[in-house]
């Protein structure tokens, strides 16, 4: 070391140029490494969403990761449409509904999942439809499963970014997005009206077909999760209506 | 660094050698967990305490991360203390903070995706905890390897006891739950304060309290 100036700008700049030169390499081959396996948890992620908005949470908890891509594999088809309600040919991997939300609504891709019963794909279960929006503090998203009679919900699934811990995160619990299930998604007169949240928790909203009990304490959270579902649904709506026929 | 420290500790090294436990050693990893602890002394990492502490699960994940982060950090710093530019050492320490704490970030996005979304952001905050660059400034660039990395093990074990013990309350009293299992009977209704930085913040004076007290700690 001794022969070196440690102090001197020919040293210094050395070292540092090694020094990015090695940690950069090192980084970059980490994530070299580790970006299939990140790849498959993101995907893996989405399909037991889809899969848990469709068949219920209690279906799908006793599930391993393999049975999980297995049945995804076997029961789910996946489109991509137009707030036209037309089909388009994107490949459904390659849309990234995040990106999407960013564009105008009337170019957006919109990726529709059906659900069928068994391998054969005769009898839609469900359709699920991801929706993406606002909560409180930051991005929330989530799919929504609707029966194949297009106007029942079956159930819901939330995810947050960064709602608050104990409130606006309660969109994630299991108890929370049940109360989604059995709702309606067009009223009396087969209009389209999306279920939203009722301001206050605990009152019984059972016999009502679109009012579901809200979040105390939340109630930002509540709205935005409302306002994803109508804007989203009512992009569907038209390919909703196609489907219907 | 000066050429005159460098002499001594070139020295040091021909002495003969010391156990690898000694009773110096020992104290490296006992002090940190009481009366030179980071977070209750030293008041250090107070961000990250109230941050992450809302359940014991995220909890044990972060004290393992710091650990790692720590450790690996400490290592690599002391075994480079005799090559680095005293000018840029802070620069140096940061780069090797940094690029630990995004190997920690990769590595669990890849094996612990559910933990990776909730405390990725937090993750990302370790470079930034000033217990890492404290033991690296105060330790790790005056000492050997083993030695430092007894040091970044006792300061990370003592911050990790501070926050898991924070942890615990914060879950059992805010949720009634432990590591997500529901402990206390359901008609408890969880404390909100509790589940909020003001709940860890509290919590946390009280932890300092009675640290200080018992061991008769006082700010000079």
């Amino acid at each position: 070391m001794s022969k070196f100036n440690k102090n001197g700008n020919n040293y210094i700049i050395t070292y540092a140029v090694i020094m990015t030169l090695v940690f950069g390499s090192v980084l970059a081959v980490v994530a070299m490494v580790l970006k299939p396996k990140q790849d498959m948890e993101v995907l893996l992620e989405k399909q037991n969403f889809i899969l848990k908005a469709a068949l219920g949470e209690d279906a799908m908890s006793s599930m391993t990761d393999e049975e999980v891509s297995r049945l995804y594999a076997e029961t789910v088809v996946a489109d991509v449409v137009k707030s036209s309600g037309d089909i388009v040919e994107t490949e459904e991997a390659s849309v990234n509904v995040f990106k999407e939300y960013k564009k105008p609504k009337d170019v957006r891709n919109l990726p529709v999942y059906t659900i069928y019963e068994t391998e054969e794909k005769k009898n839609v279960v469900s359709y699920v439809f991801p929706v993406y929006g606002k909560g409180l503090w930051d991005f929330i998203w989530g799919y929504v499963a609707v029966k194949s009679d297009l106007e029942t919900v079956s159930g819901v699934v939330f995810d947050h970014k960064g709602e608050t811990p104990g409130l606006g995160a309660r969109i994630t619990d299991a108890e929370v997005q049940s109360r989604f299930a059995g709702k309606k998604i067009v009223d009396a007169n087969g209009n389209m009206s999306i279920p939203y949240f009722e301001k206050g928790e605990g009152n019984d909203y059972s016999n009502m077909p679109q009012q579901v009990d809200g979040l105390s304490g939340a109630t930002i959270t509540a709205n935005g999760v409302s306002s994803m579902l109508e804007s989203y649904l009512l992009l569907y709506k038209p390919f909703i209506l196609s489907r219907k026929k | 660094m000066s050429t005159e420290t460098l002499e001594k500790e070139v020295k040091e090294v021909k002495k003969p050698s010391e156990p690898l436990l000694s009773k110096k050693r020992k104290a490296l990893l006992t002090n940190p967990l009481d009366e030179d602890n980071p977070i209750t002394i030293q008041v250090l990492g107070i961000c990250s305490a109230l941050a992450v502490t809302v359940a014991l699960k995220p909890t044990l994940v972060m004290a393992i991360a710091v650990t790692a982060v720590l450790v690996l950090a400490n290592v690599v710093i002391s075994a480079l203390r005799n090559t680095i530019p005293n000018r840029i050492r802070i620069i140096v320490q940061l780069v090797v903070v940094a690029s630990l704490v995004a190997i920690v970030d990769q590595v669990l996005k890849a094996y612990s995706y559910d933990v990776w979304k909730e405390l990725s952001v937090f993750i990302g905050l370790i470079i930034t905890n000033c217990i890492v660059m404290g033991r690296l400034e105060a330790f790790a660039l005056g000492n050997k390897p083993w030695d430092a990395m007894l040091d970044g093990l006792g300061n990370s074990f003592g911050y990790a006891w501070i926050i898991l013990a924070i942890a615990f309350f914060r879950e059992l009293t805010g949720s009634g739950k432990l590591f997500g299992v529901k402990v206390l009977p359901e008609e408890y209704i969880g404390n909100g304060v509790m589940m909020s930085p003001v709940g860890a913040c509290v919590l946390l004076g009280v932890l300092i309290w009675i640290i200080r007290s018992r061991n008769g700690y006082v700010e000079d």
